[in-house]
Parts: structure tokens; sequence; C-alpha cells
């Protein structure tokens, strides 16, 4: 590998050929300010913040889309630099709404922070903030094109991390404007609800459409019994709102402050991850096995995944798991088994998620299969970002609460279930209760390490005693097309199966990098909070599903077993194929 | 194989088009140039049949069609005002002529009366300064336009399009 040496305000670095001036001077402790440059993504060069000065060269060059090459002599900061900046920022602004104080980003906008960093005091432009309406059509993230400050991350993000092309630049020069093509509503667009694009967005500009005043009201009304259930990926997450580190485990005061701010009871979705694992695996063994129906298996549990294979794979209908979420299993449980042995009507009670994840909430009325228990199972889902203003709102002092317990038949979790949070996690639980399933016994080793990892498509070969299971696990739908392709050649050609068993996540990273997550998430922070997740995992003396004890009640009491008419009814979906734009 | 015609117009068309361009290289504006030709602009099921058909996301297309003037995204109206902008009708004050023809039409430039009878456009130097301010009404030449004169040219093709209607 050649190295590059340079000097960047008089420092020596030394880095691989490649680096760009803006990731070298991160090795030295120089912070060149950016904006639209997002460490997840290829910079679109587009604001001009992060200018720096090379010796020799006459004009400023932009730091976070230019190597450095040997022998630069670089200057991060100067009074000229300084100035420059703050103009770059004013013309920004004078684009931009003075709207800060009721923003949803208000605290924690990219923008806001530069502002502030760079004392800007006055608006130094006449401001011309252009007459444009909000998109809030999917009902899971909202566009408001006025806060826009064209940094072409969502565009990126959309087109090419994740496949979809859902949105993209109109217009060009003062009019650029982001929507869906034609500037038809997103809703009618081949938008997948993923809401990596607002998890990405420096500003107000695309943010989560905000379920919270709904569920306030449903928390007060006295005559619904309201229940809450949290995700996997939440409890790593939710404490960055606090100031804790990613990955921070904060399980037990999630269900302390819940309570406090007035749920009837509170769930947890880790037990119906467990559930959904029972399920799944059946399934698999009864393709695998006693080929019931075509192989591979493919994961059902990522709704935005669901979307994308229903608009552009729909030939692999077949190979989807029929499972619902955990989500859609624990709402429909809530309002049946739970309901039955409260002696609570359905209709009288209110089930609310915690999600990290936008998708979610298209999810709860994707079909008919969500109102299983003769209503909507799922009332609600939030965001992340969501509960941790409701928890601020609440003036609960979140990080000193004592830790409690979940409720008891549906609140009870295994290491499997708080996997399903990770890239890997839904394949490395289903894979340990498979073993069990297939040969009576708990593999000797529960970590399927072959699963784990940040690369976009993981492939592996597991040895269950012998008999040789093929996996794949992509996480970004933009990985996604390599494994549907090739499932689809052996398909066609009659060719041995590349894989029996598939999962697939939307999100980079799996949900802890979910599109309703904390923002400010890189691969760093994706690591951390997987590490969180891998911890309670391993805190857990029971690690595999088909060990839960309430799951295993659940069966005795209510569902019989795995597939059976009853969990048909309640736990499983279908699917049909949708166009990607509906005119 | 038979072909399989939808009926619609925008798309059988739109098929027609794209089949001559289908399988060269950076022929896209060029099968979007020649369905404009055909409409005299650029119907969303058109559009749609080419990203079909090309194989290329829609939203790219709308990123191509929206970067360039060129491309209408709506049907113009029967009867194209263009006012001439370039220099020297600007100087003669062609900007008046163009505010009186908003004014007599009710649209801004560059919109459809919602008859769909006239649209109005400004076009840059149309090369025959001599005749300056010039506007041309589809294809006929109105020399040394006052804003006093746009009344008589409005009526003048209104009644000439309420003919042949
Ligand atoms: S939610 Fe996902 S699919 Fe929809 S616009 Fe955003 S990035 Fe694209
Ligand atoms: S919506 Fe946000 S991410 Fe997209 S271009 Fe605008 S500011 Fe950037
Ligand atoms: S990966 Fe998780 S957070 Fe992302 S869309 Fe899928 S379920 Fe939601
Ligand atoms: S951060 Fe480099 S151009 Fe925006």
């Amino acid at each position: 590998m050649t190295m590059i040496k340079a000097r960047i305000d008089n420092i020596e670095v030394e880095v691989e050929e490649g680096t760009t001036i803006l990731e070298a001077a991160e090795q030295v402790q120089v912070k060149i300010p950016t904006l639209c440059k997002h460490p997840d993504l290829c910079a679109t060069a587009a604001c001009g913040i992060c200018v720096v000065k090379v010796a020799g060269r006459p004009n400023l060059i932009r730091a976070c889309c230019t190597p450095l090459d040997n022998g630069m002599e670089i200057t991060t900061r100067d009074p000229e630099l300084v100035e420059v900046r703050r103009n770059v920022i004013e013309l920004i602004l004078s684009k931009h709404p003075n709207e800060c104080l009721t923003c949803i980003r208000n605290g924690n906008c990219e923008l806001q922070k530069l502002s502030a960093d760079f004392g800007i005091r006055c608006e130094e432009y006449e401001s011309i903030v252009p007459d444009l309406p909000k998109d809030d059509s999917t009902k899971s993230i909202v566009l408001d094109p006025r806060k826009c400050i064209n940094c072409g991350r969502c565009v990126e993000v959309c087109q090419n991390q994740q496949a979809v092309w859902a949105l993209s630049f109109l217009n060009r020069g003062i009019s650029t404007q982001i929507a869906a093509a034609g500037g038809i509503p997103l809703a009618e667009s081949p938008c997948i609800k993923c809401g990596q694009c607002s998890a990405h967005c420096p500003t107000g500009a695309i943010t989560e459409y905000d379920d919270t005043l709904a569920v306030w009201s449903a928390i007060n009304d006295e005559k619904k019994h309201c229940v809450v259930q949290i995700a996997p990926a939440v409890r790593v997450a939710i404490g960055e709102a606090f100031g804790l580190k990613p990955g921070e485990l904060t399980t037990g005061k999630l269900y302390a402050a819940l309570r406090r701010i007035g749920f009837d009871a509170v769930f947890d979705t880790n037990f119906s991850a467990d559930l959904t694992i029972m399920e799944e695996a059946s399934e698999f063994v009864e393709r695998f096995v006693n080929k019931t129906a075509p192989l591979p298996l493919i994961t059902s549990c990522c709704p935005a995944w669901v979307d994308f294979m229903e608009k552009y794979h729909y030939d692999m209908i077949p190979y989807f798991s029929s499972c619902k979420s955990p989500q859609g299993m624990l709402g429909a449980l809530a309002k049946t088994y739970y309901a039955d042995k409260k002696g609570i009507k359905p209709e009288d009670m209110v089930v609310v998620s915690i999600m990290p994840c936008t998708a979610k909430k298209y999810e709860i009325s994707r079909s008919k299969d969500m109102y299983s228990s003769g209503v909507q199972d799922v009332d609600y889902s939030l965001t992340t970002r969501e509960v941790a203003r409701m928890l601020k709102q609440s003036g609960i002092d979140f990080l000193a609460l004592a830790e409690e317990e979940a409720d008891s038949l549906l609140g009870e979790y295994t290491g499997a279930g708080t996997i399903f949070g990770y890239t890997g996690g839904v394949m490395e639980a289903a894979l340990r209760t498979a073993y069990y399933f297939v040969t009576g016994e708990d593999p000797k080793d529960l970590d399927f390490v072959q699963t784990r990892g940040l690369e976009g498509i993981k492939e592996a070969e597991i040895d269950i005693k012998g008999t040789k299971i093929r996996i794949a696990v992509a996480h970004g739908t933009g990985n996604v097309e390599t494994v549907v392709n090739r499932i689809r050649h052996a398909i066609e050609t009659g060719e041995e199966l590349p894989y029996h068993f598939v999962e697939v996540m939307a999100c980079p990273g799996g949900c802890i990098g979910g599109g309703g997550q904390p923002t400010g998430v890189t691969d760093k922070v994706r690591l951390e909070r997987t590490a969180g997740l891998e911890k309670d995992d391993h805190a857990h003396q029971i690690r595999c599903s088909h060990e839960n004890k309430e799951v295993q009640k659940l069966y005795e009491d209510f569902l019989g077993k795995p597939l059976s008419e009853k969990s048909h009814e309640l736990l499983h979906t279908h699917y049909v194929p949708r166009p990607c734009y509906k005119r | 194989m038979a072909e399989e015609k939808s009926g619609n117009k925008y798309i059988d068309e739109s098929v027609n088009v794209v089949k001559k361009w289908k399988n060269k290289r950076g022929s896209l504006i060029m099968a979007l140039h020649e369905i404009q030709g055909v409409f005299g602009y650029i119907p969303w099921e058109s559009a749609r049949t080419v990203a079909e058909q090309m194989n290329i996301p829609l939203a790219r297309i709308y990123e191509v069609l929206t970067f360039y003037n060129y491309f209408k995204l709506e049907a113009p109206g029967k009867v194209i005002i263009s006012v001439c902008d370039g220099t020297a009708c600007h100087i003669k004050g062609s900007m008046n002529v163009l505010d009186a023809f908003k004014q007599e039409l009710g649209v801004e430039e560059n919109e459809t009366t919602p008859d769909r009878l006239f649209h109005l456009q400004v076009v840059r130097c149309l090369g025959c300064c001599g005749l300056s301010p010039v506007a041309v009404v589809n294809g006929k030449t109105y020399s040394s336009v006052t804003a006093g004169d746009v009344k008589n040219i409005v009526a003048e093709w209104r009644a000439k399009e309420a003919e042949t209607a």
C-alpha cells in the first residue's frame, strides 16, 4: 500500500493513498467543519464549508472530496478561511426558514450547530425562503423541502445505499428541490419508508412522522388499557438522547420510565422476537427437512424489506417466511391472549410500540392481516427519537431511574431475542433453534460468528451435525440485488441453490442503525450499539428462543404448537406484488 | 411475438419511440426529445414507459426532464405566444409587452391558461432585432409591438380558434 506524506497546519501526517484531506486531518486531531459530507456516504461536495488552502494552489480546495497528495502543505484555518466559511453559512441561512425554536431538530441540527459555532448573529443576506408544501403522505416520514439545504445526502442514501430511487432532485440552480419523481407525493412513489433519509438529513427537512400527540391522548384516556412494547435495538440507542454512549443498555430504566408516563403494562418485543424464531425456525425445518415448500427461506421481519420485495422483487414471494414481524406478533397477542387473561376487550385496548424504525409505522396497517385480533393489532408505532422526546417532556430523570422488570405473559426474553436488533442476529437466533429442532440438542457453541459484522453481504456454510446449511445475510437494501439475482439464477437454471436461508434487513447494520434511531449514526456507532446487544445476549442465562418460559407457556395455553392454525391466524401474513408507482 | 397495445396513446407511442433508441448508449435525451416532438410535452405515462422500457429509474428521468428548461411537463396551450427578450427587444420595452400579455391572459410566463388555449413564454433573441420588440404567435411574427397591441392580438387568435373549434 502506498503511503502519502504531507503537512496539515504544520503537523506531519502520513496516510494511505486515497485518504481525503478531511480524513487525514482527523487523524491529527484537526477538525475541518463539514455540512454536506456524511461519513457513511460518498462526498457530494455540495456545500463548500470544508474549504482549505493548499500551498501553491490559487483556489480554495474542498477537503471532503480531495485526496491528500505527497508533499501538500495544507492550511485549515486562518482569518480568510473563517470568513469564507461564515459567508457560506450566511448564504445557506438566507434560504432557510428561521424556525429553529419550533423545529423537530432543535438541539441536534447540524446547520444550527454550525451557525452557533461560527457565531452568526444577524441575517447578512435578504431571506428568500421558497414556499413549498410539506409531504407527509407516507405517514412514516415527513419531507419539509423548505428546510432542505440541498446537501444531497438523502438522494445518495435513497438511490445508492438503499437502491430505492424514491427521492431525487428536481429542477436546478436556486429552484433545486428534493421530491419524488415528477413531484408526486412520496406515498405514490417506490419509497419503502425505511427512514434512512431522515436518519442522515443534517436538518429538519426529512423527519419521522410524529405520532406522539396521539399516543399522549391514548395514555391519558382512562377508558383505554394502554400497553407498550420495546424493540431490541431501542434499548442500546435511546440513552444517546440523554448523554449516554451508544450501546449502553437501558432496558430496565426504559420499563420504569414507560410505567411512570402512564402505560398500564410494559411488554418487550424481544419476547415476540423469540416467538418469531419458534415460528420461523419451524418453517425452515419444514422446508428443509420435510420439503413442504421451496427453499431458500427468506426472513420477513423488516417491513421496509417486505415493501421493497413486494415492489421490486415480488418473484421472491414464494420464498418469503410468512411470519409477521415481532411488532406484529406482539400486537396480535396483546389483544387476544393477554386481553383474554385480563378480561379486557380488544377494542378497549391501545397497543403502542417503540421501534428504531419508521417503516413500522407503515406496517401496522399494511394489510388486513394486521387486524387479526378483530381490530387493528398495533395502534401506534413510535420511533426511538419520538419516545426520547416524550420522556424529556415528562420531566423524568431517566438516567437516575431504578431498573424495573417487564410485565409477565409477553415480557420475558432470551439472548436470542435481543440480537434481532443487529444484522445477522435473526439468522443467528434462528440457527440456534433450528439446530435444536433438527438434532434435539443445543449447539455446543451458540455464537454463529459467521453472521456478524458490517460487511454488506455475509455468506457462510453452517454445519448442523453433518448437514450443511448455506446462509446469506444482507443489510442495506442496496445489497439485496446481488443476493436475489443469485437465487433467481439458480431457480431459472435448475442449478444448486446458493443458499438455504437468507436474512435481509433494510437498514445498514440492521435495526440498531434504523431510520428511527437517534441521528448521527456512523459505522462506529453501529458497532457500539451492536456490542451493547451482544453484551445483553451474553448476560442472559438462557440464550435460545425455544427455552423462553413465557413462550413455552403461550404455546401450552393458547397457540398449541408452532405453525398451528391459531399461529397462522395471528402470527403470519401474506404478500402481494405492489406497483412502484401508483399512477 | 404479437405486440401488446395498452390502448393509451401516450404509452403506445412512447413504446414505439423507445424501440429505436433502446440499445444505444446515452440515448435517453434523444428518446425524450422525440416524444416531446409528438405530444408537445412529456406526459407522465410516457415518462413511465421510457423508464420501464429503458430500465432507468423514473426518478432519474425526472431529474433529467426538470434539469433542462427545454422539456415541458404539461400540455402546452394551442396558441403559443413567444415574447422576445433579446437585448434589442429588451431595450425597446419587451417587458412591458410581456406584462400586458400576463394581464390580458391572467397567467405568468411559462404558464398555460386554464382553458389550455394560450401558452405564454419568453424566448431569447429570435434573430429579427430590426423588428423589435417582437412577439411570435404560432409562427406569425408581430413587429414593433406595444403594450397597447396586446388586446387585439389576443382577440385575433381567440376568434381564429373559435372558428376552427
Ligand atoms: S424512507 Fe427510504 S425509501 Fe423512502 S425516501 Fe427515505 S430513503 Fe428513500
Ligand atoms: S432533505 Fe436533508 S438530506 Fe436531503 S438534501 Fe435536503 S438537507 Fe440534505
Ligand atoms: S432494518 Fe429494522 S429499523 Fe430498518 S426498516 Fe427494517 S425493521 Fe425497520
Ligand atoms: S463538506 Fe465538503 S463540500 Fe460540503
